[in-house]
């Protein structure tokens, strides 16, 4: 079986570039990343790109070079960039292809989406009301575990405070400067229990990794991360998702609870042996309810989690380690390839200033609208 | 005469009291809201909800949602927020829509809510009418 490999990643910082588009962006990703393998455009094989809101991510072609590559657009929600590694790791595991970039990038215009309640499927009228926000769905989901599980507003607090304590630490981040969990719980109240600072921004960021066969890898005399196993998997009956009128009165699993059992058994490891977490952190309410979705811990142990630092940078599990959404914003296209950057930089040990002692076993999980999620697993 | 609803199907009247109009599968016996339209809808059968249901989870809307799709009459400047939230009818659907109240912190999960009209002001249409939710205890 062949097995794939991150040779390089590349990134443009995120947060607001006035004078950049978001292709700009992307492109700048690629090439960063095609240097970091000390490798040239022209032995790329495939690639797979994404944007949301910056255009179709193949009109980098003519700026990285016209070589007849396959290109190919890959559009599929907040999980865009989850989707267009996976779409990368098949190409060169099924054994068609043995070097190829996945990249994403993204800018979006400022404060929350605008949802088209057509284009999801939806009638008019519920957009027409007021109902149609992502940020209402978040703060609906996380009222109701606080309750059901005994989460405080403290410790939605204190996540966002470990994502501006990080962030501060990551040069790629937006948001740099640490911010108190006072001022945090203090902010502008958003949609309730949600404050300003518990949500991330809608951004503008690039992001791009070069893959490779095993074997090619060791032709270039390269090495670099292994994707130990990698799964998108989109919602199910009973689960609660972003622009939904009505729920299922039986409950089921979420998408993110099954994308990461399958990555799970695919890598053959299990939560207890990652060393290092990326998990979606669109407020702290997500992060609060992806620890435990992905395995990392029960419902309800977050709030001891959270009071005792389990997953800050010196704690047993860090999770978030450049700050997340919530220090990183989203751009949508890029923000999954973010993450598995993030671990790769983690598992390359060139986290300066925020490495994870000792990092061998890195997990990233992206999730979004209209409800999927992405998951991938590396290994130094 | 009570405004126009903001769309056709959501609700019936009866007795001065709405109920609202949700769908059942035929094939599974699943029930969602609204009623599906067009070719979708031949799937389903109506099914009128009881008037009383119970608060699943909640929040309150504290900025303006965009225009679009959002069409309510205010601005930015007069924008008063608004609780929302999911009203379980006990063995049939979850539904999502506005609540009635004065005081949001009385909210609870597990709270009775009633489906009430309320009157809706919009940029485009004058006084629309819609289902909301208020406390029944």
């Amino acid at each position: 079986m062949t097995e794939v490999h991150v040779i390089g990643a590349g990134i443009h910082p995120f947060g607001r570039h006035p004078d950049k588009t978001g292709l700009d962006q992307g492109v700048f990703a690629v090439r960063e990343a095609l240097a970091d393998a000390g490798v040239a455009w022209e032995d790329i094989q495939f690639a797979f790109g994404g944007s949301s809101a910056a255009g179709a991510a193949d009109a980098a072609l003519p700026r990285l070079g016209l070589t007849g590559v396959q290109f190919i657009n890959i559009a599929n929600g907040c999980a865009t960039g989850g989707s267009s590694l996976l779409s990368g790791y098949w190409a060169i595991k099924s054994g068609e292809f043995d070097i190829g970039v996945v990249m994403g990038f993204d800018k979006h215009p400022r404060g929350a989406f605008n949802a088209d309640p057509e284009a999801s499927g939806l009638q008019r009228w519920y957009g027409e009301t007021g109902m149609m926000l992502t940020t209402q769905f978040f703060a609906m989901k996380i009222r109701r575990y606080m309750d059901l599980h005994g989460i405080s507003s403290e410790t939605l607090g204190r996540v966002a405070e470990k994502a501006f304590e990080n962030g501060a630490l990551a040069p790629h981040a937006w948001r740099r400067e640490p911010v108190g969990l006072n001022t945090i719980l203090g902010s502008q109240m958003l949609s309730d229990p949600l404050t300003k600072y518990m949500f991330c921004s809608p951004a503008e960021g690039g992001a791009a990794l070069i893959l490779a066969s095993d074997k090619k890898m060791r032709e270039l005399g390269l090495e670099g991360p292994r994707v130990r196993g990698a799964a998108v998997r989109t919602r199910v009956n009973g689960s609660f998702e972003v622009f939904s009128p009505s729920l299922d009165v039986e409950r089921g699993p979420s998408p993110t609870q099954i994308a990461s059992a399958a990555a799970f058994e695919m890598s053959g490891v299990g939560p207890s042996e990652i060393h290092v977490a990326q998990i979606q952190d669109t407020e702290s309410g997500a992060e609060i309810m992806h620890m435990a979705e992905n395995g990392f811990c029960a419902d309800g142990q977050q709030e001891q989690w959270l009071a005792e630092g389990r997953t800050k940078l010196t704690g047993a599990l860090p999770m978030n380690t450049d700050g997340g959404c919530l220090a990183c914003g989203e751009p949508v296209g890029a923000s999954g390839l973010r993450q598995v950057y993030e671990n790769v930089q983690q598992l390359r040990k060139r986290a300066d200033g925020r490495q994870v002692e000792n990092a061998r076993l890195a997990y990233s999980q992206v999730y979004g609208a209209p409800g999927l999620s992405a998951v991938a697993i590396l290994e130094a | 005469m009570a405004a126009a609803a903001v769309a056709e199907g959501l609700f019936v009247m009866k007795d001065d009291q709405p109920h609202l109009i949700a769908a059942r599968r035929k094939s599974d016996g699943r029930v969602r809201f609204p009623m599906p339209k067009g070719p979708e809808a031949a799937l389903y059968e109506p099914v009128e909800l009881p008037a009383e249901g119970a608060l699943w989870s909640y929040t309150v809307q504290r900025f303006r949602p965009k225009t679009p799709p959002y069409i309510g009459a205010d601005d930015d400047a007069n924008f008063k927020p608004f609780a929302l939230g999911y009203i379980e009818f006990a063995g049939q659907v979850i539904v999502e829509g506005r609540i009635l109240t004065d005081d949001v912190s009385s909210l609870r999960i597990g709270r009775p809510m009633r489906t009430v009209v309320e009157p809706f002001q919009t940029s485009t249409r004058g006084e629309v009418s819609n289902f909301a939710f208020e406390p029944a205890d």
